[in-house]
């Protein structure tokens, strides 16, 4: 299916340009970021942690909300790939003196930087900077408001195929704050991309988005029937907020309800995987004994998302390149058509 | 100036008068459909043959920005954007720096539209000073210097107590109100309708009943008050429902809904496109079509713009950063012309819905074309087809329409007798 997203994240070949979204992109696609993601993984073990795939390039990591698992993933992705790396702290930056994220954006890009990764608060802020300030500059989504969190997803879905390989015999589940969660669309479309049957989402119905009966998953209120027989949960972090907002009575009503704990873990499949996007809050929405214990892959999500990035940055610098040779072969030609109309005939 | 238009096909909606025939015009008035009055010789002539000649439009709710968000707009930019799109009646709101709750910015915004020349405007005065919900505004004295009817756009009452007294008051005097229904509380923080489509690109969704829990409350307040009511731009199923039944127990009660709502819904946002963010949201697609069969039954009576001017910096920003609206006044009538190429309403139904309807709705002396009336008359060509955006003249170019063709073409605007348009 070809959407506005996937127009605009992959060049003429079909090859990734920029990474805003899982939505539009093909099962090939994915899968081939997975097993390029797979094979950096091995970076990571050597005595010297680098390849030189983005050497000369410079990437901006450039975070207008807080957050320091993901930038510092991704500083180290771009760091193995021998990229120049640059953090920019927008809490000090010239958008609090008044700077729309516009100029801000086009005076980076005018400093020759190669990618941005982002993460802002605003749903739709990654297309908004692809679609109309940095066209020409890999853009990288780590996160816009509620929207999509594109790399997690992959590095979730790298996770689950390690450890339990095909896809398509697979049952989902996604518990908590479904609503606010750009984590779980990204899973969700991810999972559907990749051919997972039976993808679950476990909420009470505040936490729910309107219509998501629409997406091709399967809606639990209760915990203890949507975790039935699963062979991955995937739990989401509750926000203290979400009580002060009506959306819950209170952490511990949530906790009964809606906690992992060793008692409800069991209701799945015996072998099931834990994952967490982090950070957890032990005792919200996680026993800590879950947390820590054998089936939890939560600390190997972190590894996997070095490498899932590195392939991230290579894919859409590559496929950027390409665009760019590309759009300038163009305007050549043009430019050759148009001098060669005005050239006089000779006799 | 004595101005002839010959040969236009003449619809006036207002009478159901459809025919081929001249018009005289003298004096800012009509002093003749058909034959010219004796003595009668024309300075101007327009060869109109093959245009329709329609009343001009009226267009109950438009932002003029001036005073105080000249950057936006200004009254001169945006009249003449209103006549370029066959407008020469407007109602503006009153949500200017200051907030048009006095006589002062009443008479300054007029002084302005008469200094502009190009079409009349009526302003709404605003129901509470400053719009803070809480303090009635001196409304006689505001009907006073000018203004037709009353209005909180979007902002809220401090409580129902306070609008019902409001409501009273208002009535007592027989002043229109009118009503852009949207509960504050349950729409807080939202920017798109709740359903689908926002769901899956993350935006904070504002469901229909943030809509139809106010207009549900409106209508009883209007029904305990028989206050003269307008609802502007509403947007769902639900509503068109609660108003037919509204109409049906005799309330008088008329609406409006804005034109892009009758082309566009929720699933256009795809891509995020801050052209397209505006209050209330585009609604899914069956309520769309709800608002289509609305229009096309008499439900709703009146088709307005909903323009909404901004600077390009308002909507250089991320979706929900950005400022809802669209600046649409000057393609009211070629968007809505592309109603009759789809065959939802003839013609002459369709410019009753642009004239007489919302004329009729908030009371105002225009709306139609008769013998000895003012010469408010708007020519276009229904099969010349024109590119959206060609010699834009609203200072706000926040249109997603632009660059798209419509089904027909306004070729001039004539304002109290003034040629104040020409294509």
């Amino acid at each position: 299916m070809s959407t506005p997203s996937s127009h605009l994240q992959l060049n003429f070949q079909g090859q990734l340009r920029h990474f805003l979204t899982i939505e539009g992109l093909s099962r090939e696609l994915l899968t081939e970021l997975l097993d390029t993601a797979d094979s950096f993984l091995e970076v990571g073990e050597r005595a010297v942690k680098k390849v030189p795939l983005l050497r000369g390039k410079t990437v901006c990591n450039v975070f207008f909300e807080n957050s320091t698992r993901t930038r510092t993933t991704f500083e180290l992705a771009a760091k193995r790939l021998s990229a120049d790396v640059l953090n920019l702290n927008i809490q000090t930056s010239s958008t609090s003196k008044g700077e729309t994220l516009y100029d801000t954006l086009r005076n980076l890009e005018a400093m020759a930087a190669d990618m941005f990764v982002v993460r802002h608060g605003d749903s739709g802020a990654a297309h908004f900077i692809a679609g109309h300030v940095c066209p020409d500059v890999a853009i990288i989504n780590a996160g816009d408001g509620n929207h999509a969190h594109p790399t997690q997803a992959m590095l979730d879905m790298l996770t689950i195929r390690r450890h339990r390989g095909d896809f398509t015999k697979l049952s989902v589940a996604i518990v908590g704050d479904i609503l606010h969660s750009r984590v779980a669309r990204s899973n969700m479309q991810a999972l559907q991309t990749l051919g997972c049957p039976d993808i679950r989402v476990i909420a009470p119905r505040t936490l729910l988005p309107a219509g998501i009966d629409q997406y091709g998953v399967r809606v639990f209120n209760d915990l203890r029937v949507g975790l039935r027989d699963v062979d991955v949960v995937i739990m989401l972090r509750l926000q203290k907020e979400r009580m002060q907002s009506g959306l819950l009575p209170s952490e511990g009503e949530y906790y009964r309800l809606y906690g992992l704990t060793r008692e409800t873990l069991a209701l799945a499949k015996p072998d099931a995987l834990v994952m967490h996007p982090g950070p957890i809050n032990r005792g919200v929405e996680i026993e800590s004994e879950v947390a820590d214990g054998a089936q939890s892959v939560i600390l190997n999500q972190v590894t996997y998302g070095i490498a899932v990035r590195m392939a991230v940055m290579s894919m859409a610098m590559t496929g950027q390149n390409a665009q760019r040779q590309h759009n300038q072969e163009i305007l050549l030609a043009e430019q050759a058509r148009k001098s060669g109309q005005e050239t006089p005939a000779c006799d | 100036m004595r101005l002839t238009i010959e040969g236009a096909r003449v619809i006036d909606p207002a009478s159901q008068f459809d025919q081929i025939t001249d018009l005289h015009i003298a004096a800012g008035h009509i002093v003749g459909i058909g034959e010219a009055p004796e003595g009668f010789s024309a300075n101007q002539r327009i060869d109109a043959r093959g245009l329709i000649a329609s009343p001009g439009l009226v267009d109950l709710n438009v932002s003029l920005r001036e005073p105080g968000r000249t950057r936006k707009g200004t009254i001169d930019s945006e009249t003449r954007a209103a006549a370029a799109g066959g407008v020469t009646s407007l109602c503006s709101l009153p949500d200017t720096l200051p907030v048009l709750d006095t006589p002062a910015v009443a008479e300054l915004i007029l002084d302005r539209a008469e200094q502009a020349g190009q079409v009349r405007v009526f302003p709404f005065g605003a129901l509470t000073r400053g719009l803070d919900g809480e303090h009635l505004s001196e409304l006689v004295a505001l009907r006073d210097v000018g203004c037709v009817a009353f209005t909180q756009g979007l902002a809220s009452m401090k409580s129902n107590r306070i609008l019902r007294r409001a409501l009273e008051y208002a009535a007592g005097f027989d002043l229109p109100v009118v009503f852009m229904p949207q509960d504050p509380d349950i729409a807080e923080g939202g920017s798109a309708h709740e359903g689908a489509t926002a769901a899956r690109m993350g935006l904070v969704g504002i469901p229909e009943t943030a809509e139809t829990v106010a207009l549900a409350r409106d209508l009883l307040l209007v029904e305990q008050t028989g206050v003269q009511a307008h609802f502007s731009g509403l947007t769902s199923a639900r509503a068109m429902d609660m108003l037919a039944d509204a109409q049906a127990r005799g309330l008088r009660v008329s609406a409006d809904v804005a034109m892009y709502q009758l082309l566009l819904c929720d699933e256009d946002l795809e891509g995020f496109s801050s052209l397209l963010h505006v209050q209330p949201p585009l609604r899914s697609k069956q309520d769309r079509h709800a608002l289509r069969q609305a229009v096309q039954s008499g439900v709703v009576q009146a088709i307005a713009s909903h323009h909404q001017p901004h600077e390009q910096e308002a909507k250089r920003v991320p979706f929900a950063a950005s400022a809802p609206g669209i600046s649409s006044v000057e393609i009211l009538l070629p968007l809505a012309l592309t109603l009759v190429a789809d065959g939802l309403l003839e013609l002459p139904a369709l410019l009753s819905r642009l004239t007489c309807g919302p004329a009729a709705a908030l009371n105002l002396p225009a709306g139609s074309i008769s013998l000895h009336g003012r010469a408010d008359i708007t020519l276009f060509d229904p099969v010349a087809a024109s590119l959206i955006g060609h010699n834009w003249l609203s200072k706000g170019a926040n249109c997603p329409f632009i660059g798209k063709g419509a089904p027909c073409k306004v070729t001039h605007t004539i304002s109290n007798g003034k040629l104040v348009y020409q294509a």
